[in-house]
């Protein structure tokens, strides 16, 4: 069948509109719905870096609403250290991905993560305790392992070195292998853990097999058996974001704070 | 008629399966099968799509010019596939996540541009949807045998659900490694075909 | 400089190879590779679909996509985000280009034109040619990055297909049980390769 050009042309076009038509509302409809998903999802991964709810609990959209009340979201400049009070962004809704690759971002120092921009600012969570006061501090940190870059949280004591959990929310590291950063076992092994020296230099890391409880022992956490790339890139990660390019400065604000 | 339609819905799957005899829907049987969530959710996705596209193109079928054929089926596709996508992530978001990029790859999904070349675009639109039902169901078929085997023992659960307690968590089940990478799903696709075969000579092969 | 692309090519060809580390492009990749001269053919298609449309994509999103792309359309342009419709723009231009490719075999190499059959068109839907624009995007090459990266997924799942097809040329000679026979001992085959590819893993270049 030899259709003329014109009607090539009209039939492409009446196919384009009808699809355009058909998409866009979809995702219009939709968008709202997905953006509450996001950060939903955002505030879970936070609320189990914190300790304060686990995976099997299976946590509905009011319950995260619920807990993450006591979580205050705080706008911290990455250089400075220092928190910003009156952002002009919403917190919850910041894409610090994008605004590294912005121009307010700026070029990463060559590191082991594969972090190649950095934002200007980041966004932190402070954990309220009952009169009000900071309990706990969850970072972002995010960084290659074998198959790709991992992202997660720490949580850090107000002290601003104790180690009070770490969570991956996601991944691409082998099921069994690399895969194992979401074992309850393992990420039970952090929690009393120091991540800074006495003369306040980054000191934690993932060693290759076992090591001692946090008492004797607060330096160093169990390697992921058959999983050295992968632990390596976790102490990689944990050194650049606890370093002065990453959340550095901050902790080290908070850590005089407590001090004073 | 009835019987005939009964036959377009029932043949893809044994007798015709798009991954064992056609070759067709590959890449995502053995990225997604690692766990029977994904695993499921993936089959209704291709489901929905495979039913839908064919249903579209086989009403325009006697209206689309030759020569933008290929691409006036794949823009038909590819929008149902991201509304598909679009849904995914408001209604089941956690699942969306772990499919990621493969919910996209759908669009090329060999089964649903094969069954719109040879089924939709040469047959009436009831017949097309049964078509493409039978073929998705023909698809999940594939896809659940393979996911119920790599996660119960690649991992010893299924659906997330602890049924072999693994020695990572205390229990005594060594997982089988080799089942949760992709060569795992490889071998298991395989041994299924011969076994298919042993059932059904027809199919094979001869040099 | 030049290293940064050395390393992606090389990357994209061993270490990430679109086939058998990736599994994208299996439909193909186990259908056409009874014989080295069609496998060789195919693979030689792809590439040319892979290095064109990879960089052209990258266009498209840079420019009339991504969040603020169009601002270069006048400021109130710029806060349109227009990602979704990602799917639809990359898959369209690969389509043309594969009818672009069909054309022209038919026309120059009509041999080969028959003997790819019903995949030639397939190779629009091949999942590696889209799926390396879509780890472009996620990835947000630059434009001689996405050029690289296309020839090198390219010349990785062709050197894979053409592997595969030597050795089913010379499994001819072996004693495979025939419920196995064919797609069965390839499926088998290509767990094994994959396996063996395993060992590219974790290299740092």
């Amino acid at each position: 069948m030899q259709h003329s050009v014109a009607y090539t042309v009209i039939f492409a076009a009446i196919v384009c509109v009808l699809c355009a038509v058909v998409v866009s509302s979809s995702a219009v409809s939709l968008e709202e719905r997905q953006d509450v998903n996001a950060a939903l999802d955002k505030q879970k991964n936070v609320l189990y870096a914190a300790g304060l709810a686990t995976p099997d609990e299976g946590l509905e959209n009011d319950a995260i609403a619920a807990l993450f009340v006591n979580v205050k979201q705080v706008v911290v400049d990455l250089e400075t250290g220092q928190e910003v009070p009156n952002p002009d962004f919403d917190p919850s809704a910041y894409d610090a991905i994008k605004a590294a690759s912005s121009e307010q971002g700026r070029d990463a120092p060559s590191n082991l993560s594969r972090v190649s921009r950095l934002p200007k600012y980041q966004v932190v969570y402070q954990v309220l305790g009952e009169g009000g006061d900071v309990e706990m501090v969850v970072i972002p940190i995010e960084g290659y392992g074998l198959w790709g870059t991992l992202y997660g949280f720490l949580a850090l004591d107000s002290d601003g070195t104790t180690v009070r959990g770490i969570t991956y929310y996601k991944h691409k590291e082998t099921p069994g292998l690399g895969g194992e950063v979401d074992n309850l076992n393992w990420k039970s092994l952090w929690p009393g853990r120091k991540a800074f020296d006495d003369s306040g230099a980054t000191a934690i890391q993932v060693i290759k097999g076992s090591a001692g409880p946090p008492s004797t022992d607060p330096h160093r956490v169990d390697g992921l058996s058959g999983a050295t790339i992968t632990s390596r890139g976790v102490t990689n990660m944990l050194d650049f974001w606890l370093g002065e390019n990453g959340f550095g400065t901050y902790l080290k604000q908070l850590r005089a704070a407590h001090a004073g | 008629m009835a019987s005939e339609l009964k036959q377009t819905l029932t043949d893809p799957l044994f007798e015709n399966n798009p991954i064992a005899l056609q070759v067709l829907g590959i890449c995502s049987a053995l990225a997604v099968t690692t766990k029977m969530e994904t695993s499921v959710v993936m089959c209704g996705a291709v489901i929905f799509v495979l039913a839908l596209s064919n249903v579209s193109i086989s009403i325009v079928r006697n209206f689309i010019p030759g020569s933008i054929r290929i691409i006036v089926q794949l823009t038909i596709i590819a929008s149902l596939v991201i509304v598909a996508d679009q849904f995914l992530q408001a209604y089941l978001y956690d699942v969306s996540k772990q499919l990621s990029v493969f919910v996209g790859l759908i669009i090329t999904n060999c089964i649903i541009m094969g069954r719109a070349e040879a089924f939709a675009m040469q047959n009436g639109p009831l017949a097309s949807l049964v078509d493409g039902v039978g073929n998705g169901l023909g698809y999940s078929v594939i896809l659940v045998m393979t996911g119920f085997i790599r996660e119960l023992f690649g991992a010893g659960k299924l659906f997330g659900i602890v049924i072999l307690p693994s020695v990572n968590d205390g229990g005594w089940y060594h997982p089988n490694g080799i089942l949760v990478t992709s060569a795992g799903a490889f071998f298991i696709i395989g041994i299924f075909i011969g076994l298919l075969r042993m059932w059904k000579p027809a199919q094979i092969e001869e040099d | 400089m030049f290293e940064q692309y050395l390393n992606l090519a090389v990357k994209s060809i061993f270490v990430e190879n679109m086939a058998l580390a990736f599994f994208l492009g299996m439909c193909s990749f186990l259908a056409v590779s009874k014989k080295v001269k069609t496998a060789m053919g195919l693979g030689l298609a792809v590439i040319f679909v892979l290095t064109v449309t990879t960089p052209m994509n990258n266009v498209i999103y840079q420019y009339l996509l991504r969040d603020g792309a169009l601002a270069w359309l006048g400021p109130e342009w710029a806060q349109y985000d227009l990602s979704f419709l990602g799917f639809l723009a990359y898959i369209g231009t690969i389509a043309a280009m594969v009818q672009i490719v069909e054309m022209a075999l038919d026309r120059y190499m009509p041999a080969l034109y028959n003997a790819l059959g019903v995949f030639l068109p397939l190779i629009a839907v091949n999942c590696a040619i889209l799926g390396a624009s879509l780890f472009m995007v996620e990835r947000d090459y630059s434009l001689a990055e996405s050029t690289v990266f296309g020839f090198g997924s390219g010349i990785g799942w062709a050197l894979a297909i053409v592997a595969l097809a030597s050795i089913r040329e010379r499994m001819r000679y072996s004693n495979v049980p025939p419920p196995l026979r064919g797609l069965g001992i390839t499926f088998i085959l290509t767990g094994l390769m994959a396996i063996g590819f395993m060992a590219f893993g974790g290299i740092q270049l």
